[in-house]
């Protein structure tokens, strides 16, 4: 009987929790599911767990990658898909989908330099590209050097440090670089993934954090919030307008607010390289993928009010996870869009402007 | 009362007799289902990898170009990895298995025996990610500090062998990946070739003991042609694990799509490249070249394992020749 109890304990427990399971099948309108981007994962699991409490509404999200995100909703085995990179227009009218922007987030160059502070050395998009092509292969190179006249730089080699995996990350970095470099654009080019002609590839931001910790004299690109939760030693870029800025969430929102959302079909738009003094050059957001016919008019409704609700009081957890909200203007583009562009099968629209939960 | 006792034993092996054939056919039905499975995997793996193969065809083999951008996809320089760092892993853990076994059952006293050998079967349960893990933070730096810069000034200007130490100490690459595999299937092949020499019988020992011999040459002539098949085998399954590893290998690689003949320079694994790519690759192309990629694994694998086969086959034939 002793010998029983335990296994009997598990029996009972397994029972429970398959009650639980049905119990949760039961209500399986109350549950949304969506997969993708590893990026905003955390900003998703923190909005979803917080409208759960407010609501009772179930946000289920899988980060299984952006590729991962697109094929799921593709199959519609998702309610929702989730990516780094925008689709065109043409792939987006293909599935039938719409997209939006949801939140931003930036991808800053860190070094391993005994002696140089955060924020300390200053890069151009040229000699970033050049540094990453192979090109510039120490750290006391005339064109660091120049850029950094009060900056103590040691002869030693550059190690190259890249993203193994395929990831939006990559998609934004090399999107900005292939736009100032045509060198750049021609020998590696913009992808999720590119043939890295230098260096070595880590696996996740983790990894690239890791071997940039590890290796002296190494130069990697890691998401901001990354790069500021392991402390990592981050450089300035120059930006179009000329100048020298840090990033954080000023000089994010700064790249957003000159962005020309309404002119951009599709919000098929990158924020790298945009104009005004403050912005950060190498800024992206990440999308939301829905499709604009929506089968089951109860499941799309609770999608969308639970973007709306994020939208409209999600900002404080994006700030406190170092995202960056989209500005109000954006929002505003966004939610005329679902009104237009959403319908239930009968072809009745499926957002209007009474729901907005401000 | 005759009639129906053999009435009585006649519904009793009936009964058997049924539930015979029912085993027999659940048996069957379960080794079947493994050829199914196989046939399954390799179809499914063709189907999947189509496009690629048909778009570069042979020199998918050959090609060392994987540039997602282009949609260029060649399999040679992780083909070239995932052989060169298990190659290094058998070098480094064939020997030391070799001695481990040997210590463990010819020369080690009987207390020391045990805690010993269950401390290796431990070893082998380590979850490979741990030893991904312990290379990227404690080894790659012993690596990068004192082993490369050591091998380079000893080896680095000797010739033939000296390309394979040249470029940056990283302590990340084709050589710390090999070691980490290596270490990694030491206790598989270790466990393996203790069971194996265990089975030599006493007699057959004490023999040699008794004429004079000494521990090498009982375990050179009398273990180890008798236990030879046995040994083999378990140097193979550790191969047959080196090629397939993916977290360990992923994390001291170093991930990159280039081909060098130098050791400390980064590479790539098939294994290792279908981990890193596969979630995010966007492209069909690129999905098909990554499962094309993996039937290359398997193609691997399974030559390996049938060589394995024809090796044991054909020592074993020539063991019954001699007796």
């Amino acid at each position: 009987m002793l010998l029983l109890s335990k296994p009997l304990k598990h029996l009972v427990s397994a029972g429970v929790v398959a009650f639980g399971l049905t119990a949760g099948l039961v209500q399986a309108e109350t549950t949304i599911n969506g997969a993708g981007a590893t990026f905003p994962y955390p900003i998703y699991a923190k909005w979803a767990e917080a409208y759960k409490a407010k609501t009772g509404m179930n946000m289920n999200y899988q980060s299984i990658g952006s590729g991962g995100g697109i094929k799921q909703i593709t199959a519609k085995t998702v309610d929702f898909g989730a990516s780094d990179a925008p689709l065109s227009v043409e792939k987006l009218n293909e599935i039938g989908l719409i997209q939006f922007p949801m939140v931003m987030g930036g991808v800053v160059p860190v070094v391993n330099l005994e002696g140089v502070k955060a924020g300390e050395l200053k890069l151009t998009g040229a000699v970033l590209a050049d540094i990453y092509l192979g090109k510039i292969t120490n750290w006391d190179d005339a064109a660091l050097k120049n850029l950094n006249p009060g900056v103590k730089l040691p002869n030693g080699k550059i190690t190259v440090v890249s993203r193994a995996d395929g990831s939006g990350t990559t998609f934004i970095f090399t999107h900005y670089l292939s736009k100032v470099s045509p060198g750049f654009k021609e020998k590696i080019g913009n992808n999720t993934s590119v043939a890295w002609p230098t260096g070595v590839s880590g696996k996740g931001n983790e990894g690239v954090a890791s071997y940039v910790q590890r290796l002296k004299g190494s130069i990697g690109y890691v998401e901001y919030a990354y790069a500021l939760q392991n402390k990592m030693t981050f450089t300035q870029m120059q930006n179009k307008a000329g100048q020298f800025v840090k990033p954080d969430s000023e000089t994010f929102q700064a790249a957003a607010a000159g962005a020309d959302w309404k002119g951009t079909p599709g919000f098929n738009l990158m924020l790298t390289d945009q104009p005004g003094a403050k912005s950060w050059p190498i800024t992206g957001a990440t999308f939301i993928l829905v499709y604009k016919k929506q089968e089951k008019t109860e499941t799309a409704h609770q999608v969308l009010k639970f973007f709306d609700w994020a939208y409209h009081h999600g900002d404080k957890f994006a700030e406190q996870l170092d995202y960056v909200p989209m500005p109000a203007s954006v929002v505003k583009l966004v939610e005329e869009t679902w009104k237009t562009e959403i319908n239930d099968a009968s072809g009745k629209a499926i957002w209007t402007d009474s729901m907005v939960q401000k | 009362m005759n009639m129906g006792g053999s009435h009585i034993s006649d519904s009793i092996s009936a009964r058997q007799r049924l539930m015979d054939r029912f085993f027999q056919a659940l048996t069957t039905g379960s080794a079947w289902l493994v050829l199914v499975i196989l046939a399954g995997i390799i179809v499914s793996l063709f189907v999947g990898g189509w496009q690629a193969l048909v778009a570069f065809g042979p020199k998918f083999l050959v090609t060392d170009e994987w540039n997602p951008v282009t949609e260029r996809f060649g399999a040679l320089v992780p083909i070239y990895g995932t052989l060169i760092s298990s190659l290094i892993a058998l070098l480094i853990a064939v020997p030391m298995s070799f001695g481990i076994a040997i210590f463990l059952t010819e020369v080690a006293p009987d207390w020391m025996r045990r805690p010993i050998g269950t401390a290796i079967e431990l070893l082998a349960a380590i979850p490979s990610i741990i030893y991904g893990m312990w290379g990227l933070f404690v080894f790659a730096p012993v690596m990068s500090q004192h082993v490369q810069p050591w091998l380079q000034t000893r080896f680095g200007d000797t010739p033939l062998i000296g390309a394979l130490f040249q470029g940056a100490p990283l302590g990340i690459g084709m050589l710390p990946a090999g070691i980490i595999l290596g270490i990694m299937i030491i206790p598989y092949i270790t466990a393996l070739m203790r069971d194996v020499f265990l089975t030599t019988p006493k007699f057959l020992k004490e023999s040699a003991y008794g004429v004079g011999a000494t521990h090498w040459e009982v375990v050179w002539n009398v273990v180890l042609p008798y236990t030879r098949v046995g040994a083999v085998g378990g140097i193979f399954l550790g191969l047959g694990r080196a090629l397939g590893e993916t977290m360990a290998v992923t994390f001291v690689i170093g991930n990159t799509h280039r081909m060098s003949a130098s050791l400390f320079e980064p590479g790539n694994s098939i294994a290792s490249t279908l981990a890193n790519e596969f979630n995010e690759a966007v492209g069909d192309m690129h999905t098909s070249a990554l499962i094309a990629l993996g039937l290359v694994l398997f193609m691997i694998t399974f030559i390996v394992l049938a060589l394995a086969k024809l090796l044991l086959l054909g020592l074993e034939s020539r063991d019954s020749a001699k007796s």
